[in-house]
């Protein structure tokens, strides 16, 4: 066995120490020397293989091959499928695509490539910006790909083209799809928009382990419904076998296997309501969310200002890219989602519910208001906005007067961490789950947050405990506070709907053009609060009491609906206790306005949030933009242009 | 200053064998002219190539100074640590393209069968000077199994083309150590008559690949596509070649993978037979100054491991060039030297350097 399997070789069994002290040197040397000349041999044997097979196909077949070459090339090409259509809920166009010719260079092929777009420029039109967008793709472009000069070409253009063709090697008219957002900038934040696939894009499209699909696509979502359905949107690439000539154009076509057009998107989102509440906005920034109660689904999505999508889709220029990302009003800024802002009174019928439901407080339960509160011990006073105060305070009361002392008084007897556990039940403090990028969670305090938030290096212990002073502020709003408007939305769709909780969404139903069939969205809550019916009941009376004779009583003046809603109004710059005059305060220091409310109260069919970044007080700026979206949705007035600022006497209402 | 100059160079030319540099640095510089080309001109990926090239030659120059006995010592810890990483890629690595190859280092991926190329050749040549003169044919079943560990792993990636490089590397070690020929031959009858066992094991698009391969025109715009666009390349090329930057598979984008594993079709296309000869001969060239230094090597551990780094650039250079040519299915196989790609260019040159380190310690251990 051992001799078969071994070549025989003298065995010695080297020293006593194990060591190989050799055995016959020579006779090693002469075997192995005969393996590796047979190795040597086999190697020049397949290396003169190979010769003779290079010489077989470089001298004996050439004729042949060179005929290949030269004539008859097949080229495989992708073809790009048709983008979905994004559609509101009644069918009206988002965005859709649309086929037009572009004037394309491949530069590899091209030897001056300036002199080429000037004798191009003498027979289309070529504006400076087209060269400096080109320029620009030049540089990002990977693998020398053909890169559009000239997008939109019209019909002369393309027929002038055509003739002078020949005089333009590497240069081809080509048909591309095109991008288009009929709405422009309504709903720019939604909708989003697509541009130019770049090598962040390309990672992504790896992780999907798509890369097969994308051959062929130029574009791809960037933002928006875009950028987070781009994977529904995009459809399924084709492939074309066609014949091609020794430049490289197609001569015919061999085989054929249509591509997948992507699916088409219908948004819970009512386009006509979107246009009334950007308008009801006029120049002043902010944000507004309108959720339907039922469903979750959200009906209008506003920040302010917002940009023109259609900008995006060849690629920007640096003149309006500059413009839209070093504007002080944060226009590319998604307020909705990323927009975390103090809730300021907003967050009291939440923190009321809080206190029913655990059973600190009951409804008839009132403070007398001395228009200031003092922790003991303390000189310092937390101050009322109404001087002199409120007089005898309920839970009614202190919602539809929006008393902040009744609230002092609360939050200096309820732990912060109770506070926390029923308000994140609401959705705050983490993100809502709604269906676009870029969410915020905003903060919601506890004490756990504040060591989190505070656990670096740079600050001490003390800087890390929780203390009472921070519940007082907590406990009207401010402090730590920071809600974004979609989850302020969110928790008021989340009463009106008597405590079931739903995930906000835009999209509704995708529909595969192929096959026809339509998937719902569906409308799942995610959980229902545990809440008492009669506690819930007693919030939505003061909330209703808020428009009725409270702070929103003036915008909802002779409204043709009830509507439930407290008003809101967030400090951006403390005033150490001096009274606060707005003409006396910079513009970009000014309070947030805020207004959040359902209508009708008794059948809520939307649920709102409403935020204009320093409008004052929540009453004046906030909640005739409220009105204005209600009189629309539930009666179909439509009153075009900005909303009026209210105003507001300045005595008992003034307090937000 | 003069002497200093005299000295560091002293200190970095004294392991490295010129003959050996010389045709290696040569056959860089025809992949660079190729790539220059295959890239379109861009010289990004040329000078990525370049930045890789620096790193490899810094590597082979240490490589070289480390006498071959301390090499052999890295054998063991080496090999175990590619059978480790070839596990972690089983448990834990990443798919691209339905094979799971590589692991997620955070700043990069890396692929341990690359690592696997130079350790299974060293742990086998150690093994066998290690029990050098007692060795009986227990060894060789024992060493058969250090080979089939990481097979099995690598193979079951699935990535049968690197698999069966390494099992070559392997089988290249056991053969200079003296394998039995009675069992070389009845192996080689025994792959032959497994083949119809083999088959039905093997996924669709290996079957697919050597059914193309055995006849082209079975499948022309789908599997044999690569070959028969690099067998259009090479054949127009004709003898003397469309010239540099004129061939017109590779620049009318009908050459696919043409930075990689096709890049030679781009040289055969552009410089012809003539181009094809010079490259042949080069290699030639390096494969015969291997198997000098081969032959003149003092132990068994040096002998069997630079006659294995020789076969192994001869094995690479013929199945990329066969598989482009046509005379052998497609497998992902980099041509040495001179395909685009660092991790390859690193560890030849790395493998260069053991072949200079054994070339230069060869009269230290002699006396």
């Amino acid at each position: 066995m051992g001799r078969f399997l071994f070549n025989s070789r003298k065995r010695n069994d080297g020293g006593a120490l194990g060591l190989p002290e050799i055995k016959n040197p020579e006779r090693e040397a002469y075997f192995f020397r005969r393996r590796l000349t047979v190795a040597g041999a086999l190697v020049a044997l397949a290396l003169v293989g190979l010769f003779v097979r290079f010489f077989y196909l470089q001298v004996v077949q050439h004729r042949h091959y060179q005929t290949l070459a030269e004539t008859n090339r097949i080229a495989i090409v992708p073809i790009v499928p048709n983008r979905g259509v994004i559609r509101d809920r009644n069918g009206l166009v988002l965005a859709q695509s649309y086929s037009a010719y572009t004037l394309e260079i491949q530069p590899a092929r091209v030897k001056d490539l300036e002199q080429t777009i000037d004798a191009l420029a003498e027979i289309v039109e070529i504006q400076p910006r087209d060269r400096k967008r080109f320029r620009k793709l030049l540089d990002e472009s990977r693998n020398f790909e053909s890169l559009p000069l000239r997008t939109r070409l019209t019909d002369v253009e393309v027929a002038r083209f055509a003739v002078n063709r020949y005089r333009f090697p590497g240069v081809e008219i080509k048909a591309r799809l095109f991008r288009q957002y009929p709405y422009g900038e309504v709903a720019s934040h939604v909708i989003g928009y697509i541009g130019r696939i770049n090598d962040r894009d390309l990672v992504r499209i790896d992780e999907w382990g798509d890369r097969a699909n994308y051959k062929g696509s130029d574009y791809i979502g960037k933002v928006g419904v875009e950028l987070s359905y781009e994977r529904e949107l995009h459809g399924t690439t084709g492939v074309e076998e066609v014949e091609v000539d020794a430049g490289g154009r197609a001569v015919r076509t061999l085989s054929r296997i249509a591509p997948a057009s992507g699916n088409d998107l219908t948004l819970s989102l009512d386009i006509k309501l979107q246009e009334v509440a950007e308008a009801a906005f006029g120049s002043r920034r902010g944000a507004l969310v309108a959720i339907d109660p039922a469903t979750g689904g959200v009906l209008a999505m506003v920040s302010k200002p917002g940009y023109d999508p259609n900008l995006f889709v060849d690629g920007i220029d640096a003149a309006n890219w500059e413009l839209l990302n070093e504007s002080p009003d944060k226009p590319l800024l998604n307020r909705p989602l990323r927009g975390a802002y103090p809730p300021g009174s907003t967050i009291k019928p939440f923190l009321a519910l809080s206190a029913l439901s655990s059973g600190r407080r009951t409804p008839a339960q009132a403070i007398s208001d001395p228009g200031f509160f003092q922790l003991p011990g303390s000189a310092h006073r937390f101050r009322d906005d109404k001087p002199g105060g409120h007089g005898t305070v309920d839970m009614y009361k202190s919602i539809v007067a929006s008393c902040d002392t009744y609230y002092y008084v609360l939050a200096s007897e309820t732990d912060i961490d109770d506070t926390h556990r029923f308000l994140s039940q609401l959705g705050f403090g983490r993100k809502t789950g709604i269906d676009i990028e870029g969410e915020l969670p905003g903060v919601l305090p506890s004490r756990e947050w504040k060591r989190q938030r505070f656990a670096g290096k740079e600050y001490r212990d003390e800087h890390r405990k929780w203390y009472l002073g921070d519940s007082i502020s907590a406990g009207i709003g401010q402090g730590y506070n920071t809600f974004t408007p979609v989850q302020l939305a969110h928790a008021m769709a989340t009463i009106a709907s008597g405590g079931v909780s739903y995930q906000p969404h835009l999209v509704q139903t995708i529909r595969n053009l192929g096959t026809g069939a339509l998937r719902e969205v569906a409308a799942q809550p995610t959980h229902t609060l545990p809440l008492k019916p009669e506690h819930l009941a007693v919030i939505r009376s003061a909330l209703v009491g808020v428009g009725r004779e409270g702070t929103g009583a003036v915008a909802f003046a002779k409204a043709a609906y009830v509507s439930a809603g407290k008003t809101g109004t967030a400090q951006v710059y403390s005033l150490k206790g001096e009274k606060y005059v707005a003409s006396r305060i910079d513009e970009r220091l000014r309070d947030h306005a805020w207004y959040i409310a359902y209508a009708p109260a008794d059948a809520p069919r939307i649920a709102l949030a409403v935020l204009v970044e320093n409008g004052g007080f929540g009453a004046q700026a906030a909640a005739p933009i409220a009105r204005q979206v209600f009189d629309y949705y539930l009666v179909g007035e439509t009153k075009s242009g900005p909303a009026p600022a209210v105003a507001v006497p300045d005595t008992e209402d003034q307090s937000d | 200053m003069g002497q200093m100059l005299a000295q560091l160079w002293e200190i970095l030319s004294r392991r490295i064998d010129s003959f050996l540099f010389g045709v290696a640095l040569t056959i860089v510089g025809i992949g660079l002219i190729t790539l220059f080309s295959a890239a379109d001109q861009n010289l990004a990926r040329v000078s990525s190539q370049l930045s890789s090239l620096a790193l490899a030659l810094a590597l082979m120059w240490i490589v070289a100074n480390i006498p071959p006995q301390t090499i052999a010592r890295a054998a063991v810890p080496l090999y175990a640590l590619g059978v480790v990483l070839l596990v972690g890629v089983a448990l834990w690595g990443i798919t691209v393209n339905g094979s799971r190859r590589w692991l997620n280092l955070g700043f990069g991926r890396f692929q341990p069968s690359e690592l696997m190329k130079v350790a299974l050749p060293l742990m086998l040549a150690w093994y066998f000077q290690k029990f050098e003169g007692r060795i009986n044919w227990k060894d060789f079943v024992l060493a058969a199994a250090l080979i089939a560990v990481p097979v099995y792993l690598i193979k079951r990636q699935p990535d049968l083309g690197t698999s069966l490089l390494i099992a070559a590397s392997g089988f290249y070690v056991l053969y200079l150590a003296g394998l039995s020929w009675k069992v070389i031959v009845g192996l080689g009858a025994a792959a032959v008559a497994a083949g119809p066992l083999v088959w039905p094991q093997l996924r669709e698009y290996q079957r697919e690949r050597i059914l193309t391969f055995l006849d082209p025109a079975r499948d022309p715009l789908g599997a044999g596509y690569h070959s028969s666009q690099a067998s259009i390349a090479l054949g127009s090329g004709g003898v003397v070649g469309k010239g540099w930057l004129n061939g017109t598979q590779t620049h009318l984008d009908f050459l696919p993978e043409r930075h990689t594993d096709f890049i030679f079709a781009v040289f055969g296309e552009e410089f012809g037979l003539i181009g094809n000869a010079v490259l042949l001969i080069l290699y030639l060239l390096l494969i015969g100054r291997g198997m000098m230094i081969t032959v003149n090597a003092s132990t068994l551990f040096a002998r069997l491991i630079a006659g294995a780094i020789t076969l192994m650039f001869f094995t690479y250079a013929f199945v990329n060039m066969g598989m482009v040519s046509g005379i052998l299915p497609v497998v992902g196989v980099p041509l040495p030297l001179v395909s685009y790609g660092g991790t390859a260019l690193i560890s030849l040159f790395i493998g260069l350097g053991i072949l200079m380190s054994v070339q230069a310690h060869r009269k230290l251990v002699n006396n």
